[in-house]
């Protein structure tokens, strides 16, 4: 079982008060638990089992301007006076930093409210087995699957936040998250591809058959790829490449870059940075959601933000540090953002697929090509050319590339938003991109 | 050392028993406790912006029958908790019978020493060098915007027991001293990159104010990069510099090369063992012997003490790397390449130090036989997909080569190559191999793990360049 609330706050406030004894004029701790099981199967047999129980234990201590922080797994009453006795004796020689404190005691959550982020439901090993043995054998129901790999992780997790102007809050968390790796072969080429499901509440993951039936087809449709030419083409990206975006858009608007200069979308707010059909939101208080909170990391309360409203930028994403520096205040997004999404486009999924005679629609990319301080983006890719909204064949071994500032600006969103995860996008269109291949 | 039995009721005779009861009827497995010692000091935007010190302790216990992993793990080090580990791991394996291996290699070799780097140095030195780098890159150019620099140490101690009893342990330390520069001009911003590291003291790694090379490293990457123009689309040929480069080796091939896809039968390797898979001259091979680099280890997480594995001779693939797991599966031995991020993570073959050897060739020649193509010197990381073979890396530094002449730098870019056939391409090895200045983490499998590279230049005829411009 995963600890209870009286256990993590009593660890909590025996940290709090052991700071305040030693002389810190201000602390923060946050202490967690958490227990996960794991199932592995592959092609169709057991192949590991994994469970893991971890305490996790992180206290900041001020000395007025002054801070440090420790982290520890091992909450033994000792372990953690020796650690917090290491914390105070480093505060007190780290130089002072104006913007160092705690968060504005007003800005602080004051009522939660259930969002239903937790399922007690235990979902023994045995049936993680049953339900991976149907996820597998759909999975490799055609003879082209050479290889399949499925895993299904069940997650407690309980925290609590406290900290010495009073805040002491926390709640329990789930996860049921499962996922299928296929391997497909034909004479020309090996390709592997994926499908997965993550949510709170066990009732809510995708059926076995379907999930693994999916991950075969997604497989077995990118055998015998092409290298196309270098050209300047339509992209489409599929929902799981789409939301990407949102991810590189939110690094660039943390306060963090926006503070230490190293942003591209720097001074731009009130600015166009999308085309102006172009929403994006984030909303902590989904029911359910996989990145709902009912504050941030910091304890802020945090409230749904309109981020980019007609394409213009409306707010950072702003922690407590940060915000001192830019003379703003946290709106609760230490530790980034909640449910991030587009909102849904105007254009159908099929209409948008027809939109252009020639484009080129990406599955997957690899690499690490999205550089913030300068926008420029690169990578590789992976993905199926289409002609009039007609599958040709599928292609790889490709880039591409563009910058985000004119990429933001050219984005087309069809209406096929969904939310399955944290971050979530309908699919997107960019036209007009190098592609590189041959 | 540690002594991982001091700290609660569970004594070494009672793990032993557990142990031994446990993995009696298994193939293999071991318990594995650790604890470490880790710290970060970052400066950032002129302040001090973090020092976090973290301390961790738990055991992973792991039983393995035929094909099925059981993997139980704690940060509680305690009878009761080492019970249930073992209860999971019989209910797991309840049904699959083995013999357990008692067999494993010894050796006396050390690579590095048994030191806690992060008391070897004070925290007001740090403190004192990291203030220093900011003010020497912010004197040197009105151009520098931003400094970020950091220390990172950490003090890892390890016990392994097997079943029977046999108890192996190892001390590693590790550090990583990083900067990183934004330059702004004529309203363009771009930063540089660049850090020092390995398995000594900080102070082996500063001393005759060594900071100051690195900043000035830093800060060359990111003045090359203000003059940059757009990079080329399109297949060319690219000449790799010497040392970090060599990424391309540890994604292209190297993951590969590892046991577990092979068995498996998902990496595009699988069935090349004997095969010619790169030019002639092409000799790779993983070394986790080299003293004091960030990727040897003088026992892997299994214990197995760690060798010069050759990987690729002379163009010919010889070699995977394996860990004891997929080495007995595939009726071979462990080449001391079992690494685990922690102890909250099973074992995985792993690189160590993946090296191409010297050719004799020189940069200069390589450079004056190119027509047309891009000279690349610095990168960020890559990626790669196992199954289709195909990989990434992304440049930070490049230039483009006209006419045999090296010209202006461009843009970071992605390349992208098909693994299995690269190493054909390769048309010249040069003789300048080196090493990387050692700081690499690879990822696989939501575990990160410290790695070294090393490469001469060479000349590759054939490769994706992922540009803007046409």
């Amino acid at each position: 079982m995963v600890k209870d609330q009286e256990f993590l706050k009593s660890k909590a406030s025996y940290c709090l008060d052991l700071a305040k004894k030693m002389g810190a004029t201000d602390a923060s701790v946050t202490v967690g638990h958490s227990i996960s099981e794991t199932v592995n199967f592959r092609n169709k047999s057991l192949e590991a089992s994994d469970r893991s129980d971890g305490l996790a234990l992180s206290i900041e201590t001020y000395l007025g301007k002054r801070r440090s922080s420790i982290s520890s797994s091992n909450l033994l009453d000792e372990n953690i006076k020796t650690l917090i006795e290491k914390c105070f004796e480093t505060t007190k020689i780290t130089p002072e930093d104006e913007f160092n404190s705690l968060p504005d005691k007003n800005l602080l959550a004051k009522q939660i409210s259930s969002l239903n982020l937790y399922d007690e439901t235990r979902f023994e090993n045995d049936k993680k087995i049953k339900y991976l043995k149907d996820l597998e054998e759909s999975a490799s129901s055609d003879n082209q699957i050479i290889n399949t790999e499925s895993s299904f992780t069940e997650n407690k997790s309980n925290f609590i936040l406290a900290n010495s102007d009073g805040f002491c809050d926390g709640y329990k968390t789930s996860s049921f998250t499962t996922s299928c790796v296929t391997v497909a072969k034909d004479e020309n080429s090996m390709e592997r591809d994926y499908e997965f499901s993550s949510k709170r509440h066990l009732s809510d993951i995708k059926q076995a058959i379907e999930l693994g039936n999916k991950a075969a087809k997604q497989t077995i449709r990118k055998l015998s790829p092409k290298k196309i030419g270098s050209e300047k083409i339509s992209i489409i990206f599929d929902k799981r490449i789409s939301k990407g975006m949102l991810s590189v858009f939110a690094s660039a608007i943390s306060a963090s870059a926006i503070a230490r200069g190293t942003s591209f979308l720097k001074d731009k707010i009130d600015e166009q940075v999308f085309a102006d059909s172009i929403n994006v939101i984030d909303k902590p208080d989904m029911i359910k959601g996989m990145g709902s909170q009912n504050f941030d990391s910091e304890g802020v309360n945090s409230n749904t933000l309109q981020l980019i409203e007609n394409g213009i930028l409306k707010n950072y994403l702003v922690d407590t540090y940060n915000g001192k520096k830019l003379n703003l205040k946290s709106n609760g997004r230490s530790g980034g953002t909640t449910n991030l999404y587009f909102e849904k486009g105007n254009i159908s999924y099929e209409d948008l697929m027809k939109k252009d005679s020639r484009s080129l629609y990406i599955t997957e990319t690899i690499g690490h090509g999205s550089n913030i301080v300068t926008g420029d983006y690169s990578v590789g890719a992976t993905g199926f050319l289409f002609e009039d909204g007609e599958f040709k064949y599928p292609v790889n071994e490709i880039t591409i590339a563009g910058n985000f500032k004119d990429m933001f600006k050219n984005i087309i969103l069809a209406n096929d938003l969904e939310f399955e995860y944290s971050v979530n996008s309908p699919t997107m269109m960019i036209e007009g991109m190098t592609v590189a291949g041959k | 050392m540690s002594n991982f039995f001091n700290k609660s009721d569970l004594t070494r005779q009672d793990a032993d028993k557990i142990v031994s009861d446990t993995l009696n009827n298994c193939d293999d497995g071991e318990l594995y406790l650790e604890e470490s010692k880790s710290e970060s000091i970052v400066l950032d935007d002129n302040k001090i912006k973090s020092s976090n010190y973290s301390s961790d302790l738990g055991f992973g216990f792991r039983a393995i029958s035929n094909e099925v992993v059981a993997y139980s793990y704690s940060n509680e080090i305690s009878k009761d908790s080492l019970k249930n580990s073992s209860e999971n791991l019989k209910s797991t394996l309840k049904s699959i019978k083995g013999t357990y291996n008692h067999e494993i290699p010894k050796s006396n070799k050390k690579f590095y020493e048994d030191i806690n780097p992060i008391e070897q140095k004070s925290l007001d030195s740090k403190l004192e060098v990291l203030n220093k780098v900011n003010d020497f890159l912010r004197k040197k150019d009105g151009s520098v915007k931003q400094v970020t620099a950091s220390f990172a140490g950490e003090q890892k101690s390890i016990e392994i027991i097997r079943s029977g009893g046999e108890a192996l342990t190892d001390v590693r330390p590790l550090i990583r001293f990083n900067v990183s520069v934004m330059l702004e001009k004529n309203g363009r911003k771009e930063t540089g990159v660049y850090g020092i590291g390995g398995r000594q003291s900080y102070d082996d790694y500063l001393k005759n104010d060594n900071w100051k090379n690195v900043c000035e490293e830093a800060f060359r990457i990111a003045s090359v990069n203000l003059e940059s123009k757009p990079a080329p689309a399109g297949e060319m040929k690219v000449v790799l510099g010497p040392g970090w480069p060599a990424i391309l080796i540890h994604e292209a091939i190297g993951h590969g090369l590892e046991g577990d896809f092979n068995r498996k039968k998902t990496s595009a390797f699988h069935d090349l063992i004997g095969e010619k898979v790169a030019s002639e001259g092409v000799t790779i091979v993983d070394d986790g012997t080299i003293d004091n680099r960030r990727g040897s280890l003088t026992i892997d997480d299994e214990g197995t003490p760690t060798e010069r594995t050759v990987l690729i001779e002379n163009g010919i693939l010889k070699n995977f790397m394996q860990d004891r797991h997929n080495a007995r599966l595939m009726n071979t031995r462990s080449t001391g390449s079992g690494r685990r991020e922690n102890y909250r993570h099973i074992v995985l073959p792993r690189m160590r130090n993946t090296m191409m050897l010297s050719g004799n060739q020189t940069q200069d020649e390589m450079i004056k036989s190119v027509d047309k193509g891009i000279f690349a010197v610095s990168f960020g990381g890559g990626q790669v997909d196992i199954t289709s073979g195909k990989f990434v890396f992304n440049c930070t530094e490049a230039y483009e080569i006209n006419n045999g002449k090296i010209g202006s730098p461009i843009k970071g870019a992605t390349l992208i190559g098909d693994g299995p056939s690269i190493l054909k391409e390769v048309s010249m090895v040069g003789n300048d191999m080196m090493l990387d200045p050692g700081i690499g983490t690879c990822g696989k499998a939501g575990q990160g793990v410290p790695v070294g590279v090393a490469q001469p230049s060479i000349l590759i005829d054939k490769m994706t360049v992922g540009g803007t411009k046409l």
